[in-house]
Order: C-alpha cells, then sequence, then structure tokens
C-alpha cells in the first residue's frame, strides 16, 4: 500500500471513529439484555470496525486469498496453530486438564521438528488433536463471571472476562515476544497473522450478511455462544427450550 | 393331458402371484425401514449425496444461489422439521402468536434459513465431512449426530445435527456449527423484533430481509 492510499485510509478510520463516538455520546440504545449491558458503546464499536473492515482488512485479506495457493496459506495457518499449541498448553496445565496438555505439548514438539517449524501439521495427522485453551477460559474455569459483552475497534467481539484473557494471552504468545528480536519481524507476523485470521473468516461473511436481520446482535449472540461451548469443551450444558 | 396343463398353468400363476406378493411386501418393508433409517446414517446419506452434487455442479461452485437454493429444496428441505425450529427460535413469545402468524413466521423463517445456507453450499471447495461415532438406545426420539469438517490449514469446524423422531421419520431440528446453534442465534434478534412491533413486526422484518435477499438474487443476473 502506498503513503497516499494510507493516508486516505487513515483519514476514513478517522472520519468513522469520530461518527462512532458521537454515536455513543448520543443516547444509548436501550440496555435490556442482561448480556449487554454496554451496548450503546458496542454498537458504535462496531459500526467503527464495519468501516475499517470495508475500507482495509477485508481488501487485504481478499488479495491474500486470491494470491496465495492453498498448500502455502494452509502452511501459514499451520504456523500460527502451532504457535498457538503454546498458549493451549499453559493453558490446559493451568486449568488442571494435564492430558491434554501432555497431547498439546506433544503436537507442538511434533509439529515444530517433523513438521518443519510448524508449516505442515503432523501431529493432526497422526491424530493428536488440539484442545483450544486461552486465558479467557482459563479465567471461567476459575469461577471469573465474563462481566458483559464489549466490542472493541480491531479486537472485535469479547466479554470483560475474555479482554484480560487477551492481555495475558499478548504477554505469553511467542509471536509477541520471544521469537524474534526484531520489531520489524514480529510486526510482519502479527499483521501476517491478522490476515490469516480475517482470509479465514471470508466464506462467512457473505453467510451473516445475509442471516442476521441485526448483524450486531448475530455476532454477538454467535461469539457468546461460542465461547460458552469452548469453556465447557464443546459439551455445554443443555439449554431449557422456551 | 389339457387338465394337466391347466393346473400347471394355475400353479406357475400362484408362483407369479406369490413373488408379485413378495415384491409388494418387500417394497412396503423397504420404505418402512427408510421411514425408520437411524439418524446418524440419515445424515451421511443426505450431506454425501447433497456433497456429490456440488462437486460435480460448476454453476453451484461458480455461486450459483438459484441453483444451491433448487438443491437444498430438494435434498435437504424434507428433513428439517421447520414449524419446530421456528417455535424455538421465537421462544416464549410464539404462543402469543395465532395459528396464522405462527404459520406466516414459520414459512419466512424457512425462506431465510434456506436462502442462507443454500450460499454457505456455494463455498464449498474441497473440505472433507467426517462422522463421528454414534450411539443411541432404539427408545430414544431425540439424538444428536456430531461431524466435523476438515480443511487445509484451518481448524476442523465441528456441525452437530439435533434430530428429532417423528411418525415420518428423524428430522432435524437445530443445526450447531462450531458451538453456535443455529436456533439460539435468531432468539435475542427475533424477541427484539417482537419487542419493537410486536409478533407483525417480527413477519414484516423476515418478510423484508426474504425481499431484499431475493432482489440480490434478481441483480445477480438470475443466476
Amino acid at each position: 500500500m502506498n503513503i497516499k492510499a494510507m493516508k486516505a485510509v487513515g483519514r476514513a478510520g478517522a472520519g468513522l471513529a469520530l461518527a462512532g463516538l458521537l454515536a455513543f455520546a448520543g443516547p444509548a440504545a436501550a440496555g435490556d439484555n442482561p448480556h449487554d449491558p454496554y451496548e450503546g458503546f458496542n454498537r458504535a464499536m462496531f459500526a467503527v470496525n464495519e468501516g475499517i473492515d470495508t475500507v482495509a482488512a477485508k481488501p487485504v485479506a481478499k488479495a491474500y486469498d486470491w494470491v496465495l495457493p492453498l498448500p502455502a496459506k494452509a502452511s501459514v495457518g499451520n504456523f500460527f496453530g502451532n504457535v498457538g499449541d503454546v498458549r493451549n498448553v499453559l493453558n490446559n496445565t493451568l486449568q488442571g486438564k494435564l492430558a491434554d496438555a501432555g497431547n498439546d505439548l506433544g503436537r507442538l514438539l511434533i509439529n515444530s521438528t517433523v513438521g518443519i517449524f510448524g508449516l505442515f501439521d503432523v501431529a493432526s495427522e497422526i491424530g493428536l488433536e488440539r484442545h483450544d485453551e486461552d486465558f479467557g477460559q482459563t479465567l471461567a474455569v476459575w469461577g471469573v463471571d465474563d462481566g458483559g459483552f464489549l466490542y472493541w475497534p480491531f479486537l472485535g467481539p469479547r466479554t470483560v472476562r475474555d479482554t484480560a484473557g487477551a492481555v495475558v494471552d499478548i504477554y505469553t504468545d511467542p509471536t509477541w515476544g520471544t521469537i524474534f528480536k526484531s520489531a520489524a519481524a514480529r510486526n510482519t507476523l502479527v499483521g501476517l497473522r491478522f490476515v490469516d485470521v480475517r482470509a479465514s473468516l471470508l466464506p462467512s461473511d457473505k453467510v451473516v450478511e445475509e442471516a442476521a436481520l441485526d448483524k450486531y446482535a448475530y455476532i454477538r449472540d454467535s461469539y457468546l455462544q461460542r465461547r460458552t461451548n469452548l469453556i465447557y469443551d464443546g459439551r455445554p450444558p443443555r439449554r431449557e427450550e422456551e | 393331458m389339457a387338465a394337466r396343463r391347466a393346473a400347471k398353468k394355475n400353479d406357475t400363476d400362484l408362483q407369479n402371484m406369490k413373488k408379485l406378493i413378495a415384491l409388494v411386501f418387500a417394497a412396503l418393508f423397504a420404505t418402512a425401514a427408510l421411514a425408520q433409517e437411524a439418524p446418524d446414517v440419515l445424515i451421511r446419506r443426505v450431506s454425501e449425496e447433497v456433497l456429490d452434487i456440488v462437486r460435480k455442479d460448476k454453476e453451484i461452485q461458480n455461486g450459483s444461489a438459484r441453483k444451491a437454493i433448487a438443491l437444498v429444496d430438494a435434498k435437504v428441505l424434507p428433513h428439517f422439521n421447520f414449524p419446530h425450529m421456528t417455535k424455538l427460535a421465537v421462544g416464549k413469545d410464539w404462543r402469543t402468536a395465532t395459528p396464522a402468524q405462527q404459520q406466516q413466521l414459520t414459512s419466512e423463517f424457512k425462506t431465510l434459513l434456506v436462502r442462507t445456507y443454500s450460499n454457505a453450499l456455494t463455498s464449498y471447495r474441497d473440505q472433507k465431512v467426517i462422522y463421528k461415532p454414534f450411539k443411541m438406545n432404539p427408545a430414544d426420539t431425540e439424538a444428536l449426530v456430531r461431524t466435523e469438517v476438515q480443511q487445509p490449514g484451518n481448524k476442523p469446524v465441528p456441525i452437530d445435527y439435533s434430530l428429532e423422531k417423528l411418525e415420518a421419520g428423524w428430522k432435524v431440528y437445530d443445526v450447531t456449527v462450531a458451538g453456535i446453534s443455529l436456533i439460539t442465534n435468531y432468539r435475542e434478534q427475533f424477541a427484539q423484533e417482537v419487542r419493537n412491533g410486536g409478533i407483525d413486526g417480527l413477519i414484516q422484518s423476515l418478510a423484508a430481509k426474504n425481499k431484499s435477499l431475493e432482489g440480490n438474487l434478481a441483480k445477480a443476473g438470475g443466476k
């Protein structure tokens, strides 16, 4: 991206941020949802994020998706998946799930060596499944309340608990700290991961756009359901009907 | 001689008749067996049938929503219980709706679900569907069939089907993708619409949404 285009994006972003803040300053939407006490703020930030996504994140992700052949994309995804196994080992241990921690440590060792720095997910091929855990889930297992739903610019949907979790995850994430000493290498990796994640969401964009009566509520409720599912390791207590 | 021939003819007639009866019974039995098809067998059969068609159909792969909708209508729809799905999505407000309103809600919700999820089919490429081991008791009237969609470089996505046993066989009443229930995800949105404009408000919102999607479809050159 050249400097002129970056400036244009910056201006668009600033304008959107201002619009978002103005919307926030106005009367907040009636907060009648117990899971969403900050709905007014959240909807404003959601609008900001939609703006950033339209002018910057989505076009970049689309270009990435179009340019890179599938094996290359798979390797990028595998690489960050392998880095994420560091977090899985740590958080499985913190939650007392030692068998899963051991399994994920095995994944990490196999994929970092035989899988050539994680570019190939050999561990999954031989049946070692990943157990996704992060510090937000660890806090939940420790009994911390979710604190209400929040929608952040860039970061997107998080509960208050998951926001705290995300901060700890960043501190314990090799990509942010320990793999490379150089800031340029770190920024490249963090940026690449962002684009990789965004690109992996491209196919669901259209579905959400078409399925939702209210896109914000659709994304919020998807996020909350997904987190509950993760906290209970895929077997959440059954919801009562009606 | 003639009598013997007649007797023999009667014999073969009888044999033919027996064969015919056996055939009719076999057919009846097969239909009954099909209706009693176990939930996991049903999900696997329908998934494989649909994906087989998508794999061969270049138009669907190129994003032809109309063809994808036709496919879902023909192959998938008969196995879903839409009235139950709509009732669950509307929640406690369902009881305040008149039978006519309930029918309208079901019809609009069905259109929306078919329209949006046919679209997901057009983005199918070369993912692999894994069917998880399935257990149930013969007396069970509810079942959960777990599957997983695997794609290179991405985390596998679990897709679970909740089914219930009706007279017409097993029917799906909810689909959960990566822990996100399709039905639960509409509850808050529906409740919000009902708070704002009553049951009729919700019907209107759904109808307007479907109309705008239909408009997009027409704009896309009627694909």
